[in-house]
């Protein structure tokens, strides 16, 4: 094998030492530690259930890897917390934290918070040339210095290396610089040069594998000492629900690998055949793949790979067997199926076995919705399945309601009486629905007031209905003010009544730092139904609910200190020094793309144009399946429910489109603009000047990185450069809600939540799709683009569309301005809450920026003086300011 | 290359004894902890040894004196305690600065005394009394009383007072958690690059009991390649242990690296009363094997040794060559 004359090992620790020799196997990096690869992990850690988290880092040392890889890129952890927290916890389990450690992130906080933690030395996965090469020094110097070895990505300034020449290039780069400049152990460095997917049928990836294998014999023979790793799974990802394909390929392709030189990976054992068992004609068939021996290797390896395929099973004979069970089996079935076709019958059937009817709900539903919540609980079904139940528990329910009325035995006991609401100002209700659905399925009573509730309605509606717990819910982050208004009005009123927070724009923190200190009673953040129940039954046991009150009381104490002590920390620069910073655009050069049309004009859209612009992720997300389309349906644990619930939804999408139950409409503008003072953004309509206010980073960077404002990607008013901004509103919402309440009626809350996931999704496809004729056609700056949906969603476009209440420009009062350019309430109907949400939910606005330079960015926490200086140029007080960008104040 | 890389290569270093012992013979009482300067201090000094670096300046120095008059190469400053962690149980942060360089100071005027032979001024770092590795809460083991940015703090602050106090070297000790020695050598690498200085760092962890652990739960082996990041002129144990108790984790450590090893056991284990009462001559035998034996470069004692040890041990030394090292890797 490949090895220069190299006298330095690497040597990595955990507890116990981990020396990597010439003799050494090949090493086994634990995979299943990581939030982006494993939705069991990500499941756990979002709900902070770490105590099995750690079993599943225990699996895995015990299970013979030698590091454990450890990620917590998902958007919506704190990465640092989550890290910080999970790696503490490892380190007071040695069985764990014997082997070393190693800190995935692509995030330089997250891998800077992982290395404060840990004793021993680990390894950073990983630093790259992507965003230069001062970025690439500065942070291998601090790698060095808190002690730890480095993979390093065969990726630069111009992109991921996917060639033989681009992967040793840039490998021959990074290493002179880490050796040569940082002084960096050359034995620590570990490349990573790329392992992508062979037999995609592209002509280009033809060689991914072979490249692979040549760069890694030429880093081991050319780069003294260094290291190579790689994802092996990757590999494989055209055969993904082909298990049998995969493993044979994953197997082959480390053989090789490992030929020539590779020494760890992150690699599952559970997807790994034995080399020498692999059937021989199908390592015939993936050989030819990887080291690209045919030009039809692709299609011959298709071709056998259908034959290994598992056959699907027919189901006519489980169906009738299930129907010859007893009424509560069956009773059970369909609630856990989520049939409804027996449903009337089985309850039938079961009333007549009864004396009174309520016993039919207390006993029978109640023993299957049991079943159901057991489920659910452990990870075995999932929420679109839960709320299928539930819209057989209605029915069923509804059936029996004209009997106990008659016989006048009263209610059923509930579990406790639950007021839900989303806050003033705010129309956002899917998550809040979901909730109320999975508690209703628990044998809670919901009151539902729906969206938009003022705080005196929910008081008055809590104390009236003496409700045990109140649900509130919110999207946009003026609702975290209504919360915490709500919260110190209830205190006021020195009502004990528990609160649930939850939606998209709470945290844990805010919960903590913000509404918790307001409220004597408990105050608790629940961000995912399924920990909704849990929560909710802990608040009203009687034996343990002062207990659990307590504990929480004291754990956002301790969150809350932890958060205050933390953001002292961060250091921030004056407004004057961030401007000072900005992001710097040589405008010399720069010759804006006159736009083909100026001025602003309503579009109208068939909704059948906009289903190939629909980004399906964030779809599976609301009902809280995670992983990316289309991977996750054939995903290992959510595929199949989540492929269930892809069918239902095309389904309706296209009667949707068929019966036109929305209207799409949209109006966009284009205007010549100009940067003015720094931060401001002065739009010339026929109509006179405006302004759009933009607000800057202040947050201290990286060296070399800049401070942003939106502001930056406008030519600025003294270049003496005419330059132009554009914004947008579309909508698909008109229809939406009228569609879910018929669905509410006919008691189907599945449908009724489908229908405004879809109405969502559709009006940001709307948005994607109107960019595009706008970068194209209507403005035309990038009329010779041509791009998938796939590189959509990814944003490789030119230009941005970032929208007010997002992270580059969280301020919602630039809508108002926005609204005003447009006149967007009379042309096209879509209107501004006081809270600035806009109605019909489902619509979305933004500005246009053109500039080739210009990219998303998160504003971050900005300080007291540019509040300030923002308060008087929106002339408004600093209080006012200071609600509206509430969660961008650094404390 | 400094002067103590060139001594090293010449012999066998020896370090001093211990100094909270010997400061225990003056019997000082709370007035004389306080001295003129904190008589109306409003919180119990007694116990503060780094301050009498400051209080009864002249009872250290004599300390100093009677080590290297016993043929100690290198004393260590009486800084144990000396970060703001440390000297928040006596409501004294403020002073931090001044006691590393008081203490610092002092050391070098004694060194400055002694011609015959270069006398070096080691600039004693401490553990802290909190870890950083460890929750002190057991029913909580994700809490951890102090980060590593907390400590990195604290140390940076240490370590410019003992450098401007005039020490040639640092040395790290009784670690009994690495990540706080990390966030310490993370602190001295700062203050190396900004003040764009050298100087050279001794690095010395501390096994707790007969499992061949830190206290922390690092193998010896698992300890040196945490450490070993960053540019050392030793490393090596001290304190828990005796000479003889200590001796196999010396030889492990003595494997695995190339660099310099120093060694500085206890006088034995404490006896019944907390007391350390291994005699001169029996700790001068054990310190003889280790040098048959090839193990350290430099030698010296820890809890319950005085004078008299290190003049045995400095005797014994003269009698060896330094240790040669043969490691692979």
């Amino acid at each position: 094998m490949a090895e220069v004359d190299c006298k330095k090992y690497l040597k990595l620790s955990g507890l116990e030492p981990l020396i990597v020799t010439p003799e050494s196997n090949f090493i086994n990096v634990g995979e299943r530690t990581n939030v982006t690869g494993s939705r069991k992990f990500l499941r756990l850690i979002k709900e902070e259930k770490y105590d099995e988290a750690l079993d599943i880092a225990r699996a895995q040392v015990e299970g013979g890897a030698q590091i454990i890889d450890v990620n917590m890129d998902e958007g919506m952890l704190d990465g640092v917390y989550a890290m910080t927290k999970f790696l503490n916890l490892i380190a007071a389990e040695p069985d764990i934290a014997r082997v070393p450690v190693m800190i995935d992130s692509s995030k330089w906080e997250i891998i800077e918070a992982g290395l404060k933690v840990i004793q021993g030395k680990g390894v950073v996965n990983s630093i790259s040339l992507k965003e230069g090469e001062e970025t690439f020094i500065h942070h291998a110097k601090l790698i060095k210095r808190y002690g730890a070895a480095v993979i390093v990505m065969a990726f630069d300034e111009k992109g991921q290396a996917d060639t033989y020449e681009r992967r040793i290039e840039i490998c021959k780069r990074s290493y002179d610089i880490l050796v040569e400049k940082v002084g960096f152990p050359a034995e620590d460095i570990i490349f990573d040069p790329n392992i992508f997917p062979v037999a995609t049928g592209m002509e280009e990836h033809r060689r991914n594998a072979l490249d692979f294998f040549l760069a890694t014999k030429w880093i081991r023979e050319n780069l003294s000492c260094a290291h190579v790793s790689g994802g092996v799974s990757n590999v494989s990802f055209s055969f993904r629900g082909n298990d049998k394909v995969r493993e044979a390929m994953h197997s082959a392709f480390l053989y090789h690998a490992i030929q020539h030189g590779m020494t760890m990976g992150i690699v599952n054992p559970e997807m790994l055949e034995i080399y020498d068992e692999i059937d021989p004609v199908l390592l015939e068939h993936v050989e030819d793949v990887l080291l690209d021996r045919r030009d039809d290797a692709t299609e011959r390896l298709l071709d056998l790979a259908e034959s290994y395929k598992s056959e699907t099973k027919s189901t006519e004979k489980a169906i009738a067997e299930w129907r010859n069970s007893s009424v509560q089996e069956r009773l059970t079935y369909s609630l856990v199926k989520g049939i409804d076709e027996f449903i009337e019958i089985d309850v039938e059937e079961a009333r007549q076995q009864v004396d009174k009817p309520i016993e039919v709900i207390e006993n029978h539903l109640m023993n299957g919705m049991n079943v159901v919540g057991d489920l659910f609980g452990s990870g075995k079904m999932f929420l679109p399945q839960v709320v299928k139940s539930a819209r057989v528990m209605k029915k069923a329910v509804a059936y029996l309601l004209p009997y106990i009325e008659a016989s006048k035995d009263g209610k059923s006991s509930s579990a406790g009486k639950v007021l839900m609401a989303t806050v003033k100002g705010d129309v956002h209700d899917i998550g809040k629905n979901i909730v109320s659905v999975v508690l209703a399925c628990n044998n809670f009573e919901i009151i539902d007031l729906g969206v938009m509730v003022p705080p005196e309605k929910i008081i008055e509606t809590a104390v009236k209905e003496n409700v045990d717990v109140i649900g509130l819910s919110g999207l946009i982050t003026p609702s975290l003010d209504e919360m915490v208004y709500l919260a110190k009005e209830l205190e006021k009123l020195n009502i004990k009544i528990p609160i649930m927070i939850g939606g998209a724009t709470t945290s844990r923190a805010h919960t903590a730092v913000k509404i918790a200190p307001e409220y004597q009673s408990t105050v608790v953040h629940v961000n995912d139904a399924s920990r909704a129940v849990t929560v909710a039954s802990n608040l009203l046991q009687p034996e343990m609910k002062s207990k659990y009150a307590s504990d929480l009381k004291d754990e956002y104490a301790k969150l809350r200190e932890g958060y205050l002590n933390r953001s002292r920390e961060k250091n921030y620069l004056s407004i004057e020094e961030a401007r000072k910073n900005k992001f710097k655009i040589d405008w010399g050069t720069y010759q804006p793309s006159m736009p083909h049309f100026i001025g602003s004009k309503t579009v109208y859209v068939e909704l059948s144009d906009l289903v190939p612009y629909i980004d399906w992720t964030p779809f599976f997300q609301s009902w809280e399946l995670y992983g990316k389309y289309p991977a996750i349906l054939t995903d290992e644990v959510v595929g199949e429910q989540a492929t269930n619930l892809f069918e239902d939804a095309q389904k309706m999408l296209a009667t949707i489109i068929d019966e036109k139950w929305f209207v799409a409409k949209g109006i966009l503008g284009i205007f010549p603009a100009n940067s003015v003072n720094d931060d401001d953004i002065e739009v010339v309509t026929s109509g006179g000047v405006d302004k759009f206010l933009s607000l800057r980073q202040q947050s201290q960077k990286t060296v070399g990185a800049p401070n942003i404002a939106l502001a930056d990607f406008i030519a600025p008013k003294d270049s003496n450069i005419q330059d132009y901004i554009g914004c947008f509103c579309v909508t698909t919402g008109f229809g939406v809600d009228e569609k879910a309440k018929e669905f509410e009626k006919q008691l189907d809350d599945y449908n009724s939540i489908l229908v405004k996931a879809l109405g969502d999704r559709l009006a940001e496809a709307f948005a994607e799709y109107l960019h595009e004729k706008v970068r194209k056609e209507i403005w035309g700056y990038a009329s010779d683009e041509n791009l998938s949906n796939e590189d959509l969603i990814k944003e490789s476009y030119k230009g941005i569309r970032p929208a007010p209440g997002y992270p580059a420009c969280p301020d919602h009062l630039e809508k108002p301005t926005i609204w005003k350019l447009l006149n967007i309430e009379q042309e096209i109907g879509v209107k501004l809450t006081e809270s600035m949400a806009m109605w019909p939910a489902a619509s979305v606005s933004g500005y246009y920026f053109a500039n080739p330079q210009s990219k998303y960015f998160g504003l971050g926490k900005i300080q007291k003086d540019q509040l300030a200086d923002y308060a008087q140029r929106r002339n408004i007080s600093i209080e006012q300011a200071e609600k509206w960008l509430a969660p961008n104040l650094a404390d | 290359m400094s002067k103590i890389q060139d001594e090293l290569k010449k012999r066998i270093l020896v370090l001093d004894g211990a100094m909270g012992t010997m400061l225990q013979r003056n019997k000082f009482e709370e007035e004389d902890f306080r001295g003129q300067r904190f008589k109306d201090f409003p919180y119990l000094l007694k116990g503060n040894n780094d301050l009498l670096s400051i209080t009864q300046p002249e009872a250290v120095k004599a300390v100093h004196r009677a080590y290297f008059q016993a043929g100690a190469d290198i004393v260590e400053t009486n800084t144990f305690s000396g970060t703001t962690i440390g000297m928040a149980d006596y409501h004294m942060e403020d002073l931090v600065y001044e006691l590393n360089y008081q203490s610092a100071k002092i050391a070098r005027e004694v060194a400055d005394e002694f011609t015959d032979k270069p006398r070096f001024v080691a600039g004693s770092i401490g553990p802290t009394n909190r870890t950083a590795s460890m929750s002190p809460d057991v029913n909580d083991p994700g809490f951890r009383a102090i980060t590593f940015d907390q400590l990195k703090i604290a140390y940076k602050q240490q370590v410019e007072a003992l450098i401007d106090g005039g020490c040639d070297l640092l040395l790290v000790e009784t670690i009994f958690d690495t990540l706080n020695a990390k966030a310490a050598l993370f602190a001295i690498e700062e203050v190396k690059e900004e003040r764009k200085i050298d100087i050279p760092v001794m690095v010395s962890g501390t096994i707790t009991d007969a499992s061949g652990r830190t206290l922390s739960g690092q193998t010896v082996e698992a300890f040196l390649i945490s450490i070993e990041h960053i540019p050392l002129l030793s490393v090596g144990f001290n304190c828990a242990l005796g000479a003889d108790q200590l001796k196999p984790y010396l030889k492990r450590l003595s494997q695995n690296t190339s660099l310099n090893i120093s060694a500085h056991p206890n006088a034995g284990l404490p006896n019944a009363f907390g007391q350390y009462d291994q005699t001169p001559e029996e700790m001068q035998q054990l310190i003889r094997e280790y040098l048959q034996e090839n193990l350290v470069n430099i030698i010296g004692g820890c809890c319950g040794t005085t004078p008299e040890h290190i003049k045995l041990i400095a005797e014994v030394a003269k009698e060896f060559k330094p240790r040669t090292i043969e490691v692979e890797a």
